[in-house]
């Protein structure tokens, strides 16, 4: 028994210093993954364990479909986040609305229609515009976007969805059209040949043809731009206005980031107040959730397509 | 040989993480013990004309307060570095009644003490006085207001200027997030708590300004400290809203800052030495700029 063990140890050949190191090595990756996931995990667990609390105080109901939001309202609080939940969903299908079809039809442009010169010259403008940090959206959408609304439609303030909206579609429109034009640059040229031998002209060909084949890729755009949508607090905090109405295009609203953003630094540690903040964070992250989960099928797909 | 080395050189950098961290836990864990130890105010051994006061001040009160509060902590800190001055806020009511009940040093207050807080022990010092003037467009016609009128304004009843003799426009009346400190003096003083229907609210004072400085219908409310040029005070009452107003008390909309000790007890000596520099002409500036107006300069 003694003299066998050894000698298993070396005809598996673990201690020659290549085989060590590969050895180490996947520890090492492996503790790498495992950080990332556990990451996740704990955000999860962190939101789930923080968020319930005000929920059961308040009523899933009540908390979810109620209409009235007075947080810091000594009397008489109320945390029902209808409006919040509404205005982000308003918000982010209107910037879907305007930022999809502008996106999709600059993919076009870019990856079909466009000479590779220009193709050229606008890539990195785009890709510049996904770049400029959220705050810079919001400042210039204060300085020219609030007083053109105010004056267009004679409102009070122009804060209000509208705004947000136009932000959003802007801010949006880079993922969008990086991403649909990669899929339909991957469309086999073979196709587009063939439509065009059979007598098609390049417009019908790229939206008959070269639209159809790409749109999984599509897809996936447009759902990554509702992430991004939804997720934006600081550009949409200095447009929408944050008073909690129900949503209504040209009035102020605020949306589930924006509660968070602007009431968490002021909440006290351990007051339902907070709690309720976690419990929209908790909304926020469960729609965020389901929205990886649609374009994880939508990804799926077209690598199978 | 290349992967040994690399291997060598990934554990000397481990080696180098760990020594870090060690490093990391040394320094704070003496640094507590020093203070601590010394918090019965004998003169410390550091030698520094500076630090000869020792000591940990614990505050605890009024939100509003947080920005003067600190303010005065860095400055005071400045002269006596070993001083450690705590902060947190609790609200006004908690800090009177942590300070006459003695689980603090200074309770803070950011309004006047009732008559029964007072006959339980609460010992008051106003260290600085918080105006919130009423904002309003430079191109609005109108220039006085009664706090009546702002209640009214506030609450949603009188939505257009020409109802004030201003031109016909409609009122953007623009707050504060619900929470902030000037938000809460606002309501409170002028009576209108959780009744105000604003048309946005904003996080911060300068995007107050900032929005009632580019609508010509709007009216905000801010600190004294923060209204510039861009943007016109309104008096309130006949009373124009300026630092010497909100002195002498003629101004309406102010609330004043308090320092809350126990009628009787004996301060620590740190607690003695924060509590004179705060109502000392010296710290008058600082108060300044941490946006209220001291009583003491």
């Amino acid at each position: 028994m003694k003299t066998t063990q050894p000698d298993t140890a070396s005809s598996a050949k673990r201690f020659t210093p290549k085989e060590a190191m590969e050895w180490i090595m996947k520890i090492i990756f492996l503790v790498c993954g495992f950080i990332a996931i556990a990451f996740v995990l704990l955000i999860t667990v962190y939101l789930i364990l923080s968020g319930l609390p005000a929920i059961r105080e308040v009523g899933l109901v009540d908390f979810l479909f109620g209409t009235r939001w007075a947080s810091t309202n000594d009397t008489d609080p109320a945390f029902g986040i209808l409006p919040f939940i509404l205005t982000s969903i308003y918000g982010t299908a209107g910037a879907i609305l305007i930022g999809v079809p502008i996106g999709f039809l600059m993919a076009v442009f870019l990856a079909k229609v466009a000479p590779p010169k220009v193709a050229s010259v606008i890539r990195p403008v785009v890709d510049l515009l996904a770049g400029i940090p959220s705050v810079v959206y919001g400042l210039v959408g204060m300085m020219v976007l609030l007083p053109a609304i105010r004056e267009f439609f004679d409102l009070p303030a122009g804060d209000s969805l509208l705004a947000a909206i136009i932000v959003l579609a802007i801010m949006i429109l880079p993922s969008i059209i990086s991403v649909s034009e990669t899929a339909l640059q991957a469309v086999p040229k073979e196709y587009e040949e063939a439509s065009l031998a059979l007598g098609a002209t390049e417009l019908e060909t790229y939206f008959r043809v070269s639209a159809p084949a790409a749109k999984s890729g599509i897809a996936a755009a447009v759902v990554l731009g509702v992430g991004r949508a939804i997720g934006e607090a600081m550009a949409i905090l200095m447009v929408a206005g944050n008073v909690a109405n129900m949503p209504s295009l040209l009035r102020s609203v605020k949306f589930l980031t924006t509660a968070i953003a602007s009431e968490m630094s002021y909440a006290a540690v351990g007051s339902l107040q907070r709690n309720a903040l976690y419990s929209i964070g908790l909304v926020l992250f469960l729609f965020i959730m389901c929205i990886n989960v649609i374009l994880n099928v939508f990804l799926k797909r077209d690598k199978e397509g | 040989m290349k992967r040994i080395s690399a291997l060598l050189l990934g554990g000397a950098l481990c080696l180098g993480l760990l020594a870090g961290c060690g490093g990391g836990t040394t320094t704070p864990s003496t640094a507590p013990s020093d203070t601590g130890s010394t918090e019965s105010t004998t003169p410390s051994d550091t030698g520094s004309a500076n630090t000869e006061l020792t000591g940990t001040v614990n505050t605890d009160g009024s939100t509003s307060m947080e920005s003067v509060i600190l303010a005065l902590s860095e400055a005071f800190n400045e002269m006596y570095p070993d001083v450690v001055i705590n902060y947190s806020g609790t609200g006004s009511g908690s800090g009177i009644e942590n300070a006459t009940n003695g689980t603090v040093d200074i309770g803070l207050s950011s309004r006047a003490l009732s008559d029964e807080e007072t006959a339980a022990g609460a010992v008051s010092h106003v260290v600085a006085l918080d105006g919130v003037a009423i904002v309003v467009n430079t191109s609005n016609s109108v220039s006085d207001l009664t706090v009546d009128q702002i209640a009214q304004i506030f609450t949603g009843e009188i939505t257009n200027w020409s109802e004030l003799g201003g031109e016909d426009q409609e009122i953007a009346v623009f707050g504060r997030e619900a929470g902030s400190g000037t938000r809460g003096a606002f309501e409170e003083i002028v009576g209108v708590e959780d009744a105000c229907k604003y048309t946005n609210e904003y996080s911060s004072t300068g995007d107050v300004i900032g929005n009632v400085a580019s609508n010509p219908g709007a009216i905000g409310y801010a600190s004294l400290s923060a209204v510039d040029d861009s943007v016109k005070a309104l008096s309130v009452g006949g009373v124009e809203c300026s630092e010497a107003t909100v002195l002498d008390g003629s101004y309406a909309i102010q609330r004043p800052f308090v320092m809350i000790t126990k009628e009787g007890a004996e301060l620590s000596e740190a607690t003695q030495a924060f509590l004179d520099y705060a109502m000392s002409a010296d710290a008058a500036s600082v108060i300044e700029l941490a946006g209220a107006v001291s009583p003491n300069a």
